[in-house]
């Protein structure tokens, strides 16, 4: 099977003023589709600049990487959002939803701007999401008049929208409490498991990487061996 | 339309930075509205009281004339055969109201003890109160001209103390040479139409003829009055190409055509209203401009974040761009909407209050303010054009933001 992600000696500096900042230092992986994936490792260790790498927001200094067979680094502006919008969803710590369109029309937006689909196939998607992720009687709501945990679920529902191949979530439980973590996490393990589309996130925290199937464990910008710890009771770890 | 939806909503989300930026943007529209209004009924008053009591709308004479104006040649008039064919041609323009016949001449006038030089204008009257009708307004004591009187002008009469009913004699060289005199009544005292100096007077057209001896119809020049004076180039074009095919002996065009314009020099201070009309339009557009991009830039700055997310999950940079062109464009439309309502409101209201002004000798001129659908049209497109250009640097800036950077934001 085709790996969906292949990364290959990726390096990624940037220049903060003076200073250069190597944030990857020579990162290499595979990731198959289908897999529920976390990057772990303290705060600094290069978890979001590897998303966002991995995500074409961004490019990296030198190294391969492949993304649903296409390199992101020789694509334009314009090219990597389209990329985007057809291959990725994204879901952020801070939820960013946007704050003027209801629940239902922050799930739809997607499809209106990012991929463009027929009004009654896009209604359907959209209700077929709200009732996936449980959000269907918050529809109308604005994301002021909803909870930290309920906007999660939108902001999922929007990642998974436009049914992309891999959903991105940086940090998707930061801003949440154990509890909610925790339905979050099973929410999007019981979708990938649905939907078959892989996630690969970012955390810091122990109880949301235990839920991943694979475990990348990044410190100082590089890819840690293994360790029994963070491989344990999760075949296919890495 | 999602981007159109969704700028809509940016902007009523910020309901008071959005109030006070189409309160600026209609602000603007008014000040213009008002001053065009106001300018423009400044304006058309003095072009009617230049050309209804004094010029008219066009003006006829033998080549050369205008050029020695001053002297009032006598050999420069129209001879009566070119008159009959100017006649018929004037009488083929349906545009034209009327026209009257004029001898211009250079005269001096004595009061049997004193004498001074005056010009006169010599008139039929009653053609020449059909083309300036506002001539017998100008008339400030004693009444209008019959045969065998006069109409001075109030510093000749000052300065001869001369009344109504007093007897002058006019003397005037006449195209041989010869020099001589006719005894006249003073009807009437009139004042020029911009203020109490100038030396003009009037006499009986056939009263000059028999001073200056001309035995045919001779005349200086023809003023004609227009039905509608917006129509005063399509009537100088008509005439012009009428005219040039009258050809005198050597073959050179007989006649020339003037529009008031060319003969007064009210017409700078004409252009000087449109040059400020245009002033105040400029800093309209400035006004707006400086508003739009002031509010679009806060926004973008404000929206960093927004802005990231939708250009992470894929949203092109036309469509983050043409987000911010709707704000702007909505901005617009809604001060133009605003300051159009408002402004012609405001131009009814000063035509309700009936306010007056002077205007050289004539006092209690009604103000009478008026605001076209084209006038109204044209800032309206002006502001909207103005708003999307205002909008289009923050938009491009917004479109090319780093995803990367504006999230960290």
């Amino acid at each position: 099977m085709q790996s969906l992600v292949v990364a290959k000696d990726l390096v990624k500096i940037y220049q903060a003023g003076e200073v250069e900042v190597k944030a990857l230092r020579g990162v290499s992986f595979e990731i198959d589709s289908g897999q529920f994936v976390s990057f772990t490792g303290p705060s600094g260790s290069g978890k979001t600049t590897l998303l966002n790498l991995i995500g074409s927001l961004d490019v990296q200094t030198s190294g391969e990487l492949i993304v649903a067979g296409q390199a992101a680094n020789q694509l334009n502006i314009r090219q990597r959002a389209n990329f985007r919008g057809n291959n990725i969803g994204i879901i952020f710590q801070d939820f960013n939803l946007i704050p003027v369109l209801t629940v239902r029309e922050n799930i739809e937006y997607p499809l209106l701007m990012v991929k463009p689909t027929p009004a009654a196939e896009r209604h359907k998607i959209v209700s077929e999401l709200m009732e996936k992720v449980g959000i269907a009687e918050q529809a109308e709501k604005f994301p002021n008049q909803i909870s930290g945990g309920q906007k999660q679920r939108v902001a999922i529902a929007r990642a998974l929208s436009t049914a992309p191949k891999l959903v991105l979530a940086d940090e998707p439980t930061a801003n949440l409490d154990k509890a909610t973590s925790t339905r979050i996490i099973d929410l999007m393990k019981e979708l990938k498991n649905q939907l078959g589309t892989s996630f690969i996130f970012s955390t810091h925290d122990p109880r949301v990487v235990s839920h991943a199937d694979v475990i990348y464990v990044l410190e100082d910008g590089q890819l840690q061996t293994p360790t029994a710890e963070n491989t344990m009771g999760h075949g296919g770890s890495k | 339309m999602e981007s159109a939806r969704i700028a809509f909503r940016n902007l009523y989300r910020q309901k008071r930075r959005t109030g006070l930026t189409v309160s600026i943007i209609a602000f603007g529209v008014v000040a213009v509205i008002l001053f065009s209004s106001l300018a423009g009924s400044f304006k058309n008053m003095m072009i009617s009281q230049i050309t209804d009591s004094m010029l008219g709308h066009l003006q006829v004479h033998r080549s050369g004339y205008v050029e020695s104006l001053d002297t009032m040649p006598l050999n420069l008039v129209i001879e009566e055969q070119y008159v009959d064919q100017l006649k018929k041609a004037l009488g083929e323009i349906k545009e034209i109201e009327g026209y009257t016949l004029r001898i211009l001449l250079a005269t001096l006038l004595s009061n049997y003890a004193d004498t001074t030089n005056i010009k006169l204008s010599a008139i039929d009257p009653a053609s020449e109160q059909l083309v300036t009708p506002l001539l017998p307004g100008r008339i400030t004591q004693g009444k209008f001209l019959e045969k065998g009187q006069i109409l001075l002008p109030n510093l000749v009469a000052r300065g001869l103390e001369l009344g109504i009913a007093s007897e002058v004699v006019v003397i005037a060289t006449n195209v041989d040479g010869s020099v001589n005199g006719t005894s006249l009544v003073v009807s009437g005292i009139v004042e020029t139409a911009v203020g109490p100096s100038g030396k003009y007077g009037y006499i009986h057209i056939d009263d000059a003829r028999e001073l200056l001896r001309m035995e045919s119809l001779q005349v200086s020049e023809v003023a004609i009055r227009l039905k509608d004076s917006e129509k005063l180039t399509l009537v100088m074009n008509k005439l012009q190409t009428v005219l040039k095919g009258i050809t005198d002996d050597k073959g050179k065009p007989v006649f020339e055509v003037h529009p008031w314009k060319a003969l007064s020099p009210f017409n700078n201070i004409a252009n000087m209203i449109d040059l400020m009309t245009i002033f105040i339009q400029v800093i309209l557009v400035t006004i707006v401009l400086i508003s739009i991009m002031n509010v679009m830039l806060m926004a973008v700055y404000e929206r960093t974040k927004e802005i990231g997310t939708i250009a992470a999950i894929g949203t092109p940079p036309s469509s983050i761009m043409s987000l911010f062109i709707f704000e702007g464009l909505f901005l617009g439309i809604a001060g133009a909407a605003v300051g159009n309502i408002t402004g012609w409101v405001l131009v009814q209201a000063v035509k309700a209050a009936e306010m007056t002004i002077s205007f050289g000798q004539s006092d209690n001129i009604l103000l009478a303010p008026q605001i076209s659908l084209s006038t109204m049209l044209a800032t309206t497109f002006i502001v909207i054009l103005v708003t999307l250009l205002g909008a289009v640097e923050p938009a491009y800036k917004a479109s090319q933001l780093d995803p990367v950077e504006a999230l960290r934001n």
